[in-house]
């Protein structure tokens, strides 16, 4: 860390001089700065103690506050406090902290859609608990005056309550009414609109029943089924957020007069000169201008061997800088950029994806008329034998609609997805989108991508007996001088073998090249085969030189991801389709494919070539499950029927795919489809458990034998067994 | 049956309160962060006086 970074004070000398000047300070402070840094390790009230202390202890900070449900804190500070300075304090003290970007995380801090249910559920609750004990009363023998007054006080309660309660029905009904088209919200508006002014009417007229108490807990089980749904949405949301906040967007530019200054992401243009360190993500596109290094676009392309670097190299935005410092010449920034043009493309994709129709949509679609048919039926049948009795067939027509409503079918899905996605939730599994579950039951073929998400996209040193130990001493102490991924493999295996490095001079590296010292009057060279002057293989390795003797290789290959075997032969036994598509060279596909017992593979894939397969597997009929993390697996991703990427994923990627793969262990993946298919399987027989209540109920109604009571002990027994149906899955 | 002229009014009340109760706790964040809360009653600070 140079230039811009250390270079700002880490505390400012004005506010700790003395507690006025402090005070004076943030009187005058144009804007404070609001910062979001995420805390994955904090998990007891000692630790909230601890990270508030510190921070509350660090000069210009005037207030942290730790919220450990979602495990970070939020810190108000004067604006030249940065998050760098705050991290290092909380490193001080032992927590892990990552910055986030307050403008990703905004929308999640406040949850506002979910108060907002909360409240009509609350106010709901209230008037149907209370409309039930003067129910209660009317059913168990009240007559006349008493009826009609516990009528009206219910009356009272019921029409405000509802008028507030059930506003969210109304609005999607109507909504959608508009359009020409019938959802599940247009019979459920009905029915309480319905409920509630047919029971004024018998109220006003001294009649025998009233349906508040349904109009009510019809409103009332349905809202839940609502914030169920949205508290599983929400969840992923703010999880899925989180991941994107922890990349905050920024480039190091460099100034005219040579000096460095952070800025976002968004400030650079065409022209500027981009500061890239080793080991951070190239922010742009550009041409290197300056310095020398080896790049990863194991993320673009899926190589995992990395490419050289050196004055008027392209470079995409995306690819990591692995070695030497690099300044990059911005050919193409923001909107234009490789990386924004592949999120354009996942854009498209996905409106193709959206025409999916979900089973709650498709039960709405058979459902809803068939309702009002029924309803109008009876209302017209009743008509007739009553010979023109317009109020009892309206009452009868009611009776109907209540009954027949959705109550259970609104709970029938939320439910099941609550279970199903909270299950996964814990085992590392996040569902982002609503579908995505029933989407996921349908699946018949797996494609995986390689580098990245079968493999960790580390290496793993594969010949080390091969060499004598004198030569890993050597080995070992060149590698531990860089921080290239294939010298720290070689550091780490070398260290795990308990092989000490030997002591050697003039360590120093070579960006672009590799690390070389002197040894006993000799110069001993560590790095790509073109350097210390053997042939280019095609397995990844790295090449020692001890003075002028022959080069000896150290071969490495990609670590599979834990778990990534177990997953493969999971899905195979649940009688699934694999195939490994990549964009690697054919022997490390291969090898991967062998170990894995996949046997169909493709290697050297382009992207457009991952895209087609998956639209050419689903033209002959298949539903396929993408899974994969790079920019060049994203339209593959979007193409597929469902997808999942791990969190290491690219950005890009993790937006296209519909379930994100939260830890490093693969294993999960090998239980998704099945519990995707038990879930299904629930959200039908939710379905059957609720036609069946009607089977029972409507013709009750058509008779004209439904009261009040039939009604509430109905609709309460179906969403009862429904919900207990779901929780069958956890 | 006058008695109901008083216990209707009065359990409307009580319910009201609750539900009341309920608003401001929702209104000011009470539930912004269960986990937190139920750690921080653990915690020693600020037993002896509420935060400033």
């Amino acid at each position: 860390m140079d230039g811009a970074l250390s270079s700002r004070p880490s505390a400012c000398p004005a506010c700790s001089a003395a507690p006025s000047a402090e005070q004076l300070a943030a009187a005058q402070a144009p804007k404070d700065a609001r910062l979001f840094l995420s805390l994955p390790t904090i998990h007891c009230a000692a630790c909230i103690a601890a990270v508030e202390r510190a921070l509350n202890a660090t000069p210009c900070v005037h207030e942290a506050r730790v919220n450990l449900t979602l495990k970070r804190v939020a810190v108000e500070a004067d604006p030249e406090v940065t998050a760098e300075d705050l991290i290092a304090v909380l490193a001080g003290i032992g927590y892990e902290a990552h910055e986030l970007d307050p403008s990703v995380i905004a929308a999640t801090a406040t949850d506002r859609a979910g108060r907002d249910i909360l409240m009509r559920i609350a106010v709901s609750g209230f008037a149907m608990a209370n409309v039930m004990i003067l129910s209660v009363a009317v059913w168990s023998g009240a007559s006349d005056a008493t009826r009609d007054m516990f009528h009206w006080i219910s009356a009272m309660i019921a029409l405000p309550a509802i008028g507030f309660a059930a506003q969210p029905f109304f609005r999607s009904a109507l909504a959608v009414l508009k359009h020409g088209r019938l959802n599940m919200d247009v019979p459920i508006s009905l029915a309480i609109l319905l409920a509630a002014s047919m029971s004024l009417y018998e109220t006003a007229q001294s009649g025998q029943h009233a349906y508040f108490d349904a109009a009510l807990s019809l409103t009332f089980f349905l809202l839940a089924g609502r914030y169920l749904d949205h508290r599983t949405r929400a969840i992923a949301r703010s999880a899925a957020e989180e991941l994107a906040a922890l990349e905050v967007p920024r480039a190091l530019r460099r100034r005219a007069d040579g000096t460095e200054e952070t800025v976002p992401i968004a400030q650079i243009a065409v022209g500027n000169t981009v500061l890239v360190k080793p080991g951070a993500r190239v922010p742009v596109d550009g041409v290197v201008a300056e310095g020398q290094s080896e790049i990863d676009r194991s993320l673009l392309t899926g190589e995992t061997l990395p490419a050289f670097a050196g004055p008027g190299m392209a470079l995409s935005a995306g690819e990591v800088n692995l070695t030497g410092p690099l300044a990059v010449t911005v050919t193409a920034a923001g909107e234009d950029s490789s990386l924004h043009r592949m999120a354009d493309l996942v854009a498209v994709a996905e409106s193709a994806r959206n025409r999916y129709t979900s089973l709650a949509d498709r039960a709405a679609r058979v459902y809803a008329p068939g309702v009002h048919l029924l309803a109008l039926a009876a209302f017209i049948a009743w008509l007739w034998i009553s010979g023109g009795d317009v109020r009892l067939a309206l009452n009868i027509a009611v009776a109907v609609l209540i009954i027949t409503c959705p109550c259970a079918l609104g709970l029938a899905v939320p439910a099941v997805t609550t279970a199903a996605s909270g299950r996964l939730f814990k085992r590392g599994m996040l569902i982002k989108d609503g579908t995505a579950l029933e989407r996921l039951a349908e699946v018949d073929t797996v494609v995986f991508d390689k580098t990245g998400t079968l493999t960790m996209g580390t290496p793993e040193l594969t010949n080390l007996a091969d060499h004598p130990r004198r030569t890993l001493e050597i080995a070992a102490a060149l590698a531990g001088a860089s921080n290239h991924p294939l010298a720290r493999a070689l550091a780490a295996a070398a260290q795990g073998a308990g092989i000490r490095p030997a002591s050697v001079t003039e360590l120093q590296e070579v960006p672009g090249h590799g690390v070389q010292a002197r040894l006993a009057g000799e110069t001993v060279q560590f790095g790509r085969a073109a350097w210390v002057g053997a042939e280019t293989g095609t397995q990844t390795a790295a090449w020692l030189r001890i003075g002028q003797g022959a080069p000896v290789a150290f071969t490495f290959s990609d670590s599979p991801r834990p778990g990534a075997e177990e997953a493969v032969a999971r899905l195979h036994a649940q009688g699934l389709a694999i195939k490994l598509v990549s964009g690697d060279a054919p022997s490390p596909v291969a090898d991967l494919a062998a170990r894995l017992g996949i046997d169909d593979w493709t290697a050297e894939a382009l992207p457009e070539d991952k895209a087609a397969q998956v639209a050419a597997l689903a033209d002959q009929g298949h539903r396929v499950l993408m899974v994969g993390d790079g920019l060049n697996d994203t339209a593959a991703l979007a193409a597929a029927h469902v997808s999942i990427s791990p969190a290491s994923a690219l950005d890009a990627a993790r937006v296209a795919s519909d379930i994100v793969l939260l830890g490093n262990d693969m294993a999960p993946l090998g239980e998704v489809v099945d519990t995707a298919r038990r879930a299904t399987r629930r959200i039908h027989e939710n379905f059957s458990i609720s036609a069946l209540y009607n089977l029972i109920a409507v013709p009750i109604a058509l008779v004209g034998l439904a009261t009040p009571l039939a009604a509430a002990l109905a609709m309460s027994a179906s969403s009862i067994t429904v919900s207990l149906n779901a929780l069958r899955l956890r | 049956m006058e008695i109901l002229a008083y216990l209707i009014p009065i359990s409307l009340f009580l319910g009201g309160l609750g539900l009341g109760a309920f608003f401001w706790a929702l209104r000011t964040r009470q539930f912004d962060d269960p986990e937190g809360d139920k750690h921080r009653i653990l915690s020693e600070e600020w037993d002896d006086h509420p935060r400033p």
